[in-house]
């Protein structure tokens, strides 16, 4: 039985990630779960500076899901590198640095950063919702992956300046998905990463205030699976990457749904937070699923929709 | 203080009980926990499989029996709504003991004034930290042969606030472990009429509170005007915060707390804090 899948030049021994900002820098679930079992980690997205983040109130819950700014908080790259990389390395998995910036140059600056260090594949956050890039206000939409063309050209930035694999995590806050990863896949990323959270919000209804002091922000967990999927399922007909899907996934049978709809591996997100062994869980799940269909390779059940 | 192993298992429950009106009281059997755990800290639990609650539920370690985890938590909506019909032999998935506790004197003898400040369901911690200020005070001789301990007095007040008399909690507990309790109700029903950090002002001026420590837990306003009293005179506070919480173990940044330091978690670097570390908001 085989789980292994490629994505770009990565090497996978299973399809399973932790999906970007849900594990920390990995040290928080050591207590829990050994995480070498799983396929890779995603670090939450790192900027060339040190950010901040959002005031509190930064997270609330919904039916079946739950709402986040935390306005991209992280160390900055140096801090990063120096800090954390050191200790993702020695968990001895694939570690995908996630990464987002504001200009073109300190998009530069970073992946010079990367490009020196022990990070096996960059993730392009495109799609953060919570953070107003300069680019696309410029291009008068509030996040790049809103705007096939600028989706293009920051993809093509990093693609001219690293060899190492590029995955361009892409927004749902968006009318053809498919359009936003063709252009991603034209300018050379090497996978795309889908769904980033839905831009939402909530209202204390006895105080008329928004719930979250940033008043927006993303929704994730399973109230939206079943965009994910759509979603992925979409892209799927049109680009010929992988697509690493993500959106709600919190046991074997989500995972199940995202693999026929056309995803090469998954990220586990939301689900961490409230069982932080969900990932292992579904790692053997995934096993037994395949065992119990006489399915001998993972790669036989990506895209197997019947329609 | 820190107590680092996490732990995420089923617990049995053991009893789970109406106090009076919205409040309730649990016991869990966790020794692990129960073996470990610090005042202060606090567990997270998943109340159903399904995603509504979605997210788990934190609750203060209310105080360690044995084997047990005991909770005291008020009725607020739907998590604990079914949390409250929960009935014993019944498995809850916890994880815990989580965050950094009171830094509380192992030997208090010798230690002045420690001056507890609750409101509301703040007495949920505090009355584990009495218990091992208690504890503190305690000192194990032998004497002919025999070991026995000895216990001096606890040099401890217990300040506790509440909307009303029905709405007071724990004043029995605390005042066996030895420290002295006075209420504060918003109607008058029960103590003094008005608010506890009025009758905190009221103690400090009145008594010798140099070298005193405050602990204080209960709703944000109640802490800023803590710190604010403290700050005054000089003394120092460590107060237990909340804020919407979603992992609970530090990996999701959620629970943001604005300090001295730029941005805490709760959940991590907390609950409790130093309260001249906070950065409290503009009223
Ligand atoms: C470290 C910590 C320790 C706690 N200890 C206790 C305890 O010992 N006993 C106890 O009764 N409660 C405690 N709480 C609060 C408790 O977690 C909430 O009351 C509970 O999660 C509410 O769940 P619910 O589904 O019933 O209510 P919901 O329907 O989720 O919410 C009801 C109301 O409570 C608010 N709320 C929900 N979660 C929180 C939170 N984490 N912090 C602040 N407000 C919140 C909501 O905004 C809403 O107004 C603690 C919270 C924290 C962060
Ligand atoms: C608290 C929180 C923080 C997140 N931070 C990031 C981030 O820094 N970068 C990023 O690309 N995605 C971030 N995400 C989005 C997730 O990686 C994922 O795309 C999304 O939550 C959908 O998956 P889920 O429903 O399984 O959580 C965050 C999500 C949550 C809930």
């Amino acid at each position: 039985m085989k789980l292994s899948v490629n994505i770009g030049k990565l090497k996978l021994k299973n399809p399973v990630m932790v999906a970007s900002g849900t594990f920390g820098y990995a040290g928080e679930f050591a207590g829990f779960i050994d995480i070498n079992k799983l396929g890779a980690i995603v670090t939450k997205t790192i900027t060339l500076k040190p950010r901040p983040g959002n005031p509190a109130p930064r997270t609330c819950e919904t039916p079946a899901g739950m709402l986040n700014a935390i306005g991209l908080e992280n160390p900055g790259a140096d801090a990063f590198l120096k800090e954390k990389l050191p200790a993702l390395n020695k968990i001895g998995i694939p570690v995908i640095a996630s990464i987002a910036a504001e200009t073109p140059g300190e998009l530069k600056e970073i992946i010079n950063l990367l490009n020196d260090a022990q990070v096996n594949a960059i993730e392009l956050n495109l799609s953060c919702p919570n953070v107003k890039s300069l680019q696309s206000t410029i291009s008068g939409s509030p996040l790049i992956a809103q705007d096939a063309q600028a989706t293009h050209n920051w993809v093509r930035a990093v693609r001219k300046a690293t060899r190492k694999t590029i995955i361009a995590k892409l927004s749902p806050n968006v009318a053809d998905i498919a359009e936003i990863a063709l252009a991603a896949q034209r300018a050379g990323a090497d996978a795309v990463s889908l769904i980033n959270t839905i831009t939402a919000m909530s209202i204390d209804t006895k105080t008329r205030r928004p719930v979250l002091a940033n008043i927006t922000g993303g929704l994730s967990g399973p109230a939206v699976r079943p965009v994910a999927v759509r979603m992925v399922w979409e892209a799927y007909q049109k680009i010929k990457v992988p697509i690493i899907g993500m959106g709600g996934i919190m046991d074997v049978q989500s995972a199940l749904e995202f693999f026929i709809a056309g995803a090469s591996a998954i990220n586990i997100g939301t689900a961490n937070f409230i069982n932080p062994r969900a990932s292992i869980e579904i790692i053997s799940g995934l096993k037994q699923y395949l065992k119990e269909n006489k399915i001998k390779d993972i790669n036989n059940l990506i895209g197997s929709l019947r329609t | 203080m820190v107590s680092k192993k996490k732990l995420q298992f089923k617990a049995k429950l053991l009893y789970n009980k109406r106090e009076k009106g919205s409040f309730f009281r649990l016991k869990i059997l966790a020794p692990a926990i129960a073996a470990s755990c610090l005042p202060g800290q606090f567990v997270t639990l998943r109340l159903t499989d399904g995603c509504q609650p979605l997210l788990r539920r934190p609750f203060s370690i209310h105080r360690i029996s044995g084997s047990g985890v005991e909770i005291l938590y008020e009725l607020v909506g739907r998590g604990t709504q079914i949390l409250s019909q929960k009935r014993p032999g019944e498995y809850l998935d916890i994880i815990g003991p989580l965050g950094n506790g009171f830094n509380y004197p192992l030997s208090a003898i010798r230690y002045p004034l420690s001056i507890l400040v609750a409101g509301g369901m703040g007495v949920a911690p505090l009355l584990f930290l009495a218990e091992r200020l208690a504890y503190s005070v305690e000192r194990r001789a032998h004497s002919k042969g025999r070991l026995y301990a000895k216990r001096y007095p606890l040099n401890a007040f217990v300040l506790i606030g509440a909307k009303n008399k029905n709405q007071i909690l724990c004043e029995k507990e605390f005042r066996k472990f030895g420290c002295t309790v006075k209420i504060a109700t918003d109607d008058g029903s029960k103590g003094y009429k008005g608010k506890v950090t009025q009758l905190l002002q009221h103690l400090l001026s009145t008594i010798d509170h140099r070298l005193s420590t405050i602990y204080g837990c209960g709703p944000r306003p109640m802490l800023k005007e803590i710190s604010r009293i403290c700050q005054r005179r000089n003394l120092a506070a460590q107060l237990s915060l909340e804020e919407h919480m979603a992992c609970g173990i530090g990996a999701c940044l959620g629970c943001a707390v604005d300090t001295k330091e730029g941005y805490k978690t709760v959940c991590k670097d907390g609950p409790v804090f130093d309260a001249d570390r906070i950065i409290w908001e503009a009223e």
